[in-house]
């Protein structure tokens, strides 16, 4: 027993108003409870449900549905000559793990505020096992858009589309989502933990963000000097992204690729800071 | 001497007054507004906002000593342990801490309802900083401590609350941190469990030689756990020093000799000639604390309409529980006058108790030339203090037996010479 106890070691707690660096050597340390909380997520979610994990196969479905109905058809939105079902299926596969990923980690202390307050552990620990625990939710859906793919390209014998070794570069685009998501999803934890009434906005922010970002129309709809207008938003490259690796088609420049990872590491190393700037004393505001 | 496993120096703590409890953005704006148009913020200046938990405190812990951390409430005594295990920060100080920090502020952080009693050992266990490894090998452990190996993979939702807190206290009670802080947890619980968790303690302390923070509004538990006391009195570290002194300057300061008055009552029988107005309970020994060898001196007032002739008065001193423990009758003495005036006092004061720790309660009857004149039960009470009663630290509690007596044991040789006889004319008197 005494072989596992860790070599003797020393903290000094200082007062620290200032920015503090992300102590990466404690969360290595506590690895195995970022593993045993996204076992939690994925057990506590589906005791108890009659459909477990369907229902993340569902939800987008459903969605697809409504927009092929009503994008699709009735306001007649362009899917950049793609079957609308694939088209919204891929749109929705970036788009969905971010907006989950935002919605875990923007509340994270506010839902955390009972075990923040009688435990230290560090607390970076509970959104990066949020991250970790949506990519099932994430695995599930590119599951059955590759059901949907496979019955289009070969059963329809539908063409126009297809993937190519691009889609080596999918993993990467997942980081990076992972990434932003957790950046602008820290920045709003912070917010919401000093202004309980940002809770709302969160919820108003990430639907407006979501018609902002080219999820139900393609970015090629827009006249091309106006583009740049819509690259500005990080998610647009990463949503166009995901349609140009998995079906070939999609409109990135690597001017918006730039202008996007740029972005995605500014809101991230704010995210960073402004979270352990308050994970030190906000017990005190609960 | 080693270096100490925990040294804090001037350790202050502020709250802001006002930002206790989460703002909101318009107020906030309201602020910057009234800034902006140079004008004071609503409210007074930051110092008077500011309310200090803890000032100025610094300290010394050695390895493997097990400190009682007393006060009031509001003294300071959580936002110490807060800063200690990193909950929260201080506003100014340092403190140093070599060793690994396990907090014991509640118990059953983080457990799960849908999960079973298994996956919340292993949740519960690495949220207080086990690892996988270190929980799978104590896992059997914390179950036969917990007493649930039947419902070990029922969800924890469907545990009685009792089974709930012993398994949350078991996975607690296994933690190999070299400085344990723990806060009235073991406010939970029925009695049996409540033993069961100090004798745990006790054990960390004593067998594993670890370094305990303990922090209880229970003296006999402070008493009982702790050799070192420290004492926190707004926010100030007023007293240090052993744990059974500490305790008990700390009670006789906040203990107060209370009259009860008992004129209002009508809960009483009797024919009412004469009637108590008022009992009062105090140590006879000075002081205003009752401990387990204090003598009492009890002052009954009473009214009567005229001269009272054959006063007998007769107190009852009674355990919580209702058992009978003494009964001081001043027929038994023959010390009162027979005649005593029709409104004034008499004082009963008593040998050292040899009472153990814990509530008593007082009934208190008048009798009038052999009849019942009045009689009023629980007329007052009061609590035992534990002390240091054999002159060993070790203060048996009101669970295990009521009176205590000063005793001696003897090492006698197992051969013939040892008879009983012999024996019993070898003990020495026990003083």
């Amino acid at each position: 027993m005494e072989a596992t106890r860790p070599e003797p070691f020393e903290i000094v707690l200082r007062p620290d108003t200032g920015w503090r660096s992300v102590e990466l050597a404690s969360l290595w340390q506590y690895r195995d409870l970022l593993s045993l909380l996204v076992w939690r997520d994925f057990v506590s979610k589906y005791k108890q449900t009659v459909l477990g994990p369907l229902w993340f196969i569902i939800q987008p479905l459903s969605m697809t549905l409504v927009f092929t109905v009503i994008f699709g058809k009735v306001a007649g939105l362009s899917t950049d000559g793609l079957p609308p079902v694939l088209f919204y299926l891929c749109g929705q596969l970036g788009w969905n793990y971010f907006s989950q990923n935002f919605s875990s980690n923007s509340a994270t202390f506010v839902t955390n505020a009972g075990l923040f307050g009688k435990v230290y552990f560090p607390r970076l620990i509970v959104p990066l096992a949020a991250l970790v625990s949506n990519l099932f939710a994430f695995a599930i859906q590119v599951a059955t858009f590759l059901c949907f793919y496979l019955y289009f390209k070969y059963g329809r014998g539908a063409g126009g589309f297809g993937m190519d070794w691009r889609v080596v570069l999918l993993p990467l685009l997942v980081l990076q989502t992972a990434v932003l998501s957790l950046g602008v999803g820290l920045v709003m934890s912070a917010l919401t933990a000093k202004y309980r009434d940002l809770t709302h906005l969160s919820a108003l922010l990430i639907q407006v963000w979501m018609y902002a970002t080219p999820v139900i129309y393609p970015l090629s709809e827009f006249p091309v000097r106006w583009r740049w207008i819509a690259a500005l938003n990080p998610m647009t490259p990463i949503v166009e992204a995901f349609r140009l690796v998995l079906l070939g088609v999609g409109t990135v420049t690597p001017l918006h690729i730039v202008s996007s990872i740029a972005t995605t590491v500014v809101l991230a190393v704010a995210g960073l800071m402004l979270f352990s700037r308050v994970e030190k004393t906000f017990v005190d505001i609960v | 001497m080693s270096h100490p496993i925990i040294a804090a120096r001037h350790v202050s703590k502020a709250y802001r007054l006002g930002a206790i409890g989460a703002t909101s953005l318009k107020d906030e704006v309201t602020r910057l507004w009234d800034r902006a148009r140079g004008r004071q913020p609503h409210g007074t200046s930051r110092a008077a906002k500011d309310f200090w938990a803890l000032r100025d405190v610094s300290f010394d812990v050695q390895p493997g000593e097990v400190v009682g951390i007393i006060g009031k409430n509001g003294a300071g005594k959580s936002t110490l342990l807060k800063i200690l295990s990193r909950i929260t920060q201080q506003t100014s100080g340092e403190i140093t801490l070599r060793g690994r920090v396990a907090s014991l502020l509640e118990v059953g952080t983080g457990f799960h309802p849908d999960l079973t009693g298994r996956e919340n050992i292993f949740l519960n266990g690495s949220i207080l900083g086990m690892n996988k490894a270190e929980i799978r090998r104590k896992f059997d452990e914390i179950v036969a401590f917990a007493e649930v190996e039947q419902f070990i993979d029922t969800p924890v939702k469907r545990y009685s609350s009792g089974m709930y807190v012993r398994l949350a206290f078991a996975v607690a009670a296994h933690l190999e941190p070299e400085i344990l802080i723990v806060d009235e947890v073991l406010a939970v619980g029925d009695a049996s469990f409540q033993k069961k968790c100090l004798g745990k303690m006790k054990d960390v302390s004593n067998r594993e030689h670890r370094t305990v923070l303990f922090v209880s509004h229970n003296m006999a538990a402070i008493q009982a756990l702790c050799q070192r006391g420290v004492l926190l009195d707004e926010g100030r570290l007023t007293d240090d020093g052993p744990a059974l002194d500490v305790a008990r300057r700390y009670l006789e300061a906040s203990n107060e000799i209370v009259t009860t008055d008992v004129s209002e009552r009508t809960d009483r029988e009797g024919d009412g000639s004469v009637r108590l107005t008022a009992a009062t309970v105090a140590s006879a020994d000075g002081g205003a604390l009752i401990t387990s060898g204090s003598r009492l001196r009890i002052v009954l007032e009473y009214q009567s309409a005229a001269p009272v002739r054959r006063l007998n008065a007769v107190i009852g001193l009674y355990t919580e529980t209702g058992l009978g423990v003494y009964g001081l009758d001043s027929e038994a003495t023959r010390e009162l006058p027979p005649v005593l005036p029709p409104r004034g006092s008499v004082t009963c004061v008593t040998g050292p108790l040899n009472l153990t720790a814990g509530p008593c309660l007082v009934n208190v009857a008048l009798l009038k030339d052999g009849e019942m004149a009045d009689y009023v039960a629980n007329a007052a009470r009061f609590t035992i203090e534990p002390e240091n009663f054999y002159g060993t630290g070790k203060t048996p509690g009101r669970d295990w037996m009521v009176a205590m007596v000063q005793h001696s044991w003897t090492v006698g040789s197992p051969g013939p010479a040892a008879t009983t006889k012999a024996d019993r004319s070898a003990a020495p008197a026990a003083r």
